[in-house]
């Protein structure tokens, strides 16, 4: 089997900086002076909140090689979770003036929901988004990789569940909102969210909550735990002859990625001020694997470039041509997949590795474990 | 002479009475007619006269009472006429009108009609209704019939009775049949209650349920309170039954769907270890395919309409299978033994056919279903099995037989499983392993397509149907086992039944949601305790299967 020695091991610290100092400082900055709108400032916060989403999926999909098709469920309870405060701590001032949110009083609901309740806690809301995902992610990760389910068919499950979550929410009787979703938030945290410098706020803490999760990450790929989620990806059979337990490392992996999909969700609402079930279905959960993929799986600021540069894209293309945006996608798709199975990370690799050294060997990264032994 | 004329018009009448399944019975004494229809122009009388006219059994008096109601009733020259639509003049007999000397009879510009009472209004109406029940249009007598029946109103009991003696259709014989038993539930003798519940539950009348619950709580005599009881269990576990009996249908002709999309895939991921996302897409083109050959009939021999499906379905099944000829050449090709990644290049696929169906035919439309294949056979009372599902489960036999043949008893089939089985060694024995994957992978798309033919007549032909029918069909060759028609089969018809079961059990607006996710819960949790699968391939290919298992 081919080794992955294309998988960093980590983005080095001074890159790491010069995004700190960018992002969170320099940016605002000409924010603050004026050079930089505040429009634009909101789009890069949601685009550094996808890029949690992305990182979380490089993590378990680079590194472990577990393909999960369903990471847009724990962003959405995520955001739900946030959403839910959000309405609830502006409650009365909705069109009607009731204390429950506008969307139960168009569906005959008149008192609020048992399990709205506890999300009057901005605190219980915030630990909804980071370890309702997590909890989520384990229950999955145990009736899918303790049995043996793996490669694609955990995709395919993942795939399905997603597809049920969907299914589910857009359902009135769940009282989220149904098509609609959770949307008119007034506040958080007692800020108005109408104010521009609420968003310049939510905005550095993405950038910072982004930069930790690099750290984390980067942190969690040098450790031995690194090393064993890669040698999982590599050859999941050899690892268990070792005397590992693959699926518990799965599992971990799983769990963190869903966390920070959560955290993701937990930053996006307030600064996009809606959260409906298309952003928690198929296609959204799909989305983020070709961020990962463009950017170059197995990098982790692979998945950040991805996850901003894809949106921007968007941005950009269904503004002018909103019919062409799913053909788009698709040839995106497949064009990275067939030719640049490494992505742009992997590009700007081998333009490194031409000058000098010598070529990084490009195989089958993605063989899932145990089908092909190698021939040699 | 003009008696001669007037019998022979008589027997003519009754003879075209008789082709249209309701005969007259030989009319009143017309004298009565006469008298009743001359009251109708003195106001003070004209409320009992339209009662009366109401009980009189006359083909007559439906057109009287019509041509009241629409101001078009006339005096002239000490007669009543009714002035017809096209301007003719009759007498009430529906005769050409003529005065003594026998010429024919005119209005006079400016002659007002006869007038009707506007408190009488609704009950002419509603007598012109109860006699829609000896109307010549079946159907609207079928209708009147029911309606009546329902009315729970004791005098429209005689009427009833009279239009069972008339009437020649069976279907409708039995619809007064019951409709005469509900009514006389309300008789004063409790034994012809007791006649008329025995009869209800001898022929099982759903609709007349919730009136033998109220007989069984409040009827003043005991024995009609135990055969109401008795003719109520038998009734209720009659509808019981046939509930189940349609439930059971209904799993089974989801199951039949399940199975048709499910095919292709049992080939190109069963057999091949191929994800293909497009899968859905396939079947969609498979729609398109059918509605564009429906469209080209219509345009071009409208006449031949019906026979646009045979055309469709062996179509579409060329159609799909040459896209996914294209597609394993141009693109699969390059991704085999990489899972993942033949995964997110398929749904790449998938996503740019379904939005050039989008652009192309815009956001929804459907095919007519062939006339031969709408209603259905009615297996039991009130339960009718739609040709349509019909005709899909039997597709589905149908293309599994085929399959089953052409992969066990054929020579390619055969080349088809020693490649699939063991490359190499199929390979070094001169099998052309390249042909032999781009053939079973057009294979499997084909039958993508013939599903989607099928498919159109049960729901609509919209860009999205893929993407509603990709996950289901992935779950039923997961939990069958990859690489066994048989585990295909058992798991399309077991998810088919256990969710159309499921949904009464469930209920409510959202049964259907929820059953859906409760079979998603059933597959998971199936898999814990065998995760490969209903019927796991054994020995050398299954340490290949594409599970990686």
């Amino acid at each position: 089997m081919t080794t992955i020695s294309s998988a960093e091991r980590g983005p080095s610290l001074a890159s790491l900086w010069l995004f700190g100092v960018t992002f969170i400082a320099v940016l605002p900055l000409l924010n603050a002076f004026g050079v930089v709108s505040d429009y634009y400032l909101n789009l890069f916060g949601k685009y550094l909140a996808l890029a949690i989403l992305a990182l979380g999926l490089d993590l378990l999909w680079g590194y472990a090689g577990v393909l999960s098709l369903g990471q847009a469920i724990f962003f959405g309870v995520g955001a739900y979770s946030i959403g839910m405060s959000m309405l609830l701590t502006s409650a009365g001032k909705g069109v009607y003036g009731e204390a429950i949110p506008d969307f139960m009083v168009w569906n005959q609901v008149t008192h609020l929901p048992l399990f709205w309740k506890p999300y009057r806690s901005v605190l219980f809301a915030v630990a909804s988004a980071i370890l309702l995902p997590a909890l989520l992610a384990a229950l999955i990760g145990l009736v899918t990789f303790r049995r043996q389910l793996r490669g694609t068919y955990f995709a395919i499950l993942s795939q399905a569940i997603a597809f049920a979550v969907w299914l589910m929410l857009n359902r009135n009787e769940m009282r989220l909102g149904g098509t609609n979703g959770l949307t008119d938030f007034k506040s958080i945290l007692g800020f108005s969210l109408a104010d521009p410098g609420t968003h310049r706020v939510l905005y550095v803490v993405t950038a910072i909550a982004l930069l930790l999760a690099l750290l984390a990450g980067r942190w969690l790929v040098r450790s031995k735990m690194g090393l064993v989620l890669e040698a999982i990806r590599d050859n999941e059979r050899r690892l268990e002859f070792l005397g590992y337990d693959p699926a518990r490392f799965k599992i971990l992996a799983f769990a963190i990625s869903a966390t920070l999909a959560g955290v993701a969700g937990l930053l996006y609402a307030p600064q996009v001020g809606i959260i409906t079930p298309s952003q928690v279905g198929v296609l959204p959960s799909l989305e983020v694997v070709i961020w990962v993929a463009f950017g170059g799986r197995g990098s982790l600021w692979g998945a950040v470039i991805g996850a901003v540069s894809i949106n921007w894209l968007r941005s950009v293309l269904t503004a002018s041509y909103p019919t062409l945006w799913p053909i788009i996608l698709g040839a995106l798709f497949v064009t990275v997949v067939m030719l640049f199975p490494q992505g742009l990370m992997g590009l700007v690799r081998r333009l490194a590795s031409v000058r000098g050294r010598r070529r990084l060997p490009t195989g089958e990264p993605m063989a899932a474990p145990g089908i092909r032994e190698p021939t040699s | 002479m003009a008696v001669g004329k007037i019998l022979s018009g008589l027997a003519l009448l009754g003879l075209i009475g008789v082709g249209a399944g309701a005969t007259w019975a030989a009319p009143a004494p017309a004298a009565q007619l006469d008298r009743l229809a001359m009251r109708l122009t003195d106001p003070i009388q004209q409320r009992a006269a339209i009662q009366e006219l109401g009980q009189l059994d006359d083909a007559a008096v439906e057109p009287l009472l019509r041509a009241l109601k629409d101001g078009a009733l006339y005096r002239a020259q000490g007669q009543l006429v009714l002035l017809g639509e096209d301007g003719s003049v009759q007498n009430i007999r529906g005769r050409p009108a003529v005065d003594a000397q026998g010429a024919p009879l005119t209005i006079e510009s400016g002659q007002e009609p006869v007038a009707l009472d506007e408190s009488l209004f609704g009950m002419v109406q509603s007598i012109l209704q109860r006699l829609e029940i000896f109307s010549t249009k079946a159907a609207t007598r079928k209708s009147a019939a029911l309606k009546l029946g329902n009315s729970r109103d004791p005098t429209a009991i005689p009427v009833l009775s009279r239009a069972l003696g008339r009437e020649g259709q069976p279907d409708i014989r039995a619809v007064l049949d019951e409709g005469l038993a509900k009514l006389r539930l309300g008789a004063a003798e409790p034994a012809a209650r007791i006649a008329a519940v025995q009869f209800l539950a001898r022929s099982r009348s759903e609709a007349a349920l919730a009136q033998l619950r109220s007989l069984t709580a409040d009827d003043p005599d005991p024995g009609v309170r135990a055969a109401a009881r008795e003719a109520q269990r038998s009734l209720e576990s009659y509808v019981g039954i046939r509930g189940l009996v349609g439930y059971l249908f209904n799993g089974v002709s989801l199951g039949a769907v399940l199975l048709l999309m499910s095919l292709g895939l049992a080939v190109t991921f069963g057999l091949m270890g191929i994800i293909n996302m497009a899968h859905g897409e396939m079947l969609m083109i498979g729609s398109y395919t059918a509605y564009v050959v429906q469209e080209i009939f219509a345009l071009r021999w409208p006449a031949h309409q019906d026979t646009y499906f045979f055309v469709a379905l062996p179509l579409s099944f060329v159609v799909a299978g040459l896209v996914g000829f294209a597609l394993e050449g141009t693109v699969i090709r390059f991704l085999y033994g990489r899972p993942l990644e033949t995964l997110i290049v398929t749904w790449g696929i998938g996503l740019i056919l379904q939005q050039a169906a989008r652009l192309w035919f815009g956001d929804q439309t459907s095919v007519n279903s062939p006339t031969w294949l709408r209603g259905g056979p009615e297996v039991m009372p009130g339960l009718v099995f739609p040709w349509s599902r019909l005709f899909i489960v039997g597709l589905a036999v149908a293309a599994l037989a085929a399959l089953w043949l052409l992969l066990q008893r054929t020579y390619s089939g055969l080349k088809v499983r020693a490649v699939m089985q063991n490359r190499a060694m199929a390979s070094s024995l001169g099998v052309s392993t390249r042909r032999i994957d781009a053939v079973t992978f057009a294979l499997g798309t084909a039958l993508a397509g013939v599903a989607g033919c099928a498919l159109s007549l049960i729901g609509t032909v919209d860009p999205e149907v893929g993407k509603t029918y990709i996950v289901d069909s992935f779950m039923v060759v997961v939990l069958g086992g990859v690489g066994q028609l048989m585990g295909t089969v058992v798991a399309a018809f077991g998810l088919g039944l256990v969710n159309k079961l499921l949904e009464p059990a469930i209920g409510g607006t959202a049964a259907a949601v929820y059953a859906k996710v409760a079979v998603l819960l059933i597959v998971i949790w199936f898999l814990q305790w065998r995760p490969t699968g209903l019927f796991p391939q054994r020995g050398r290919a299954a340490t290949e299967a594409p599970s990686g298992a």
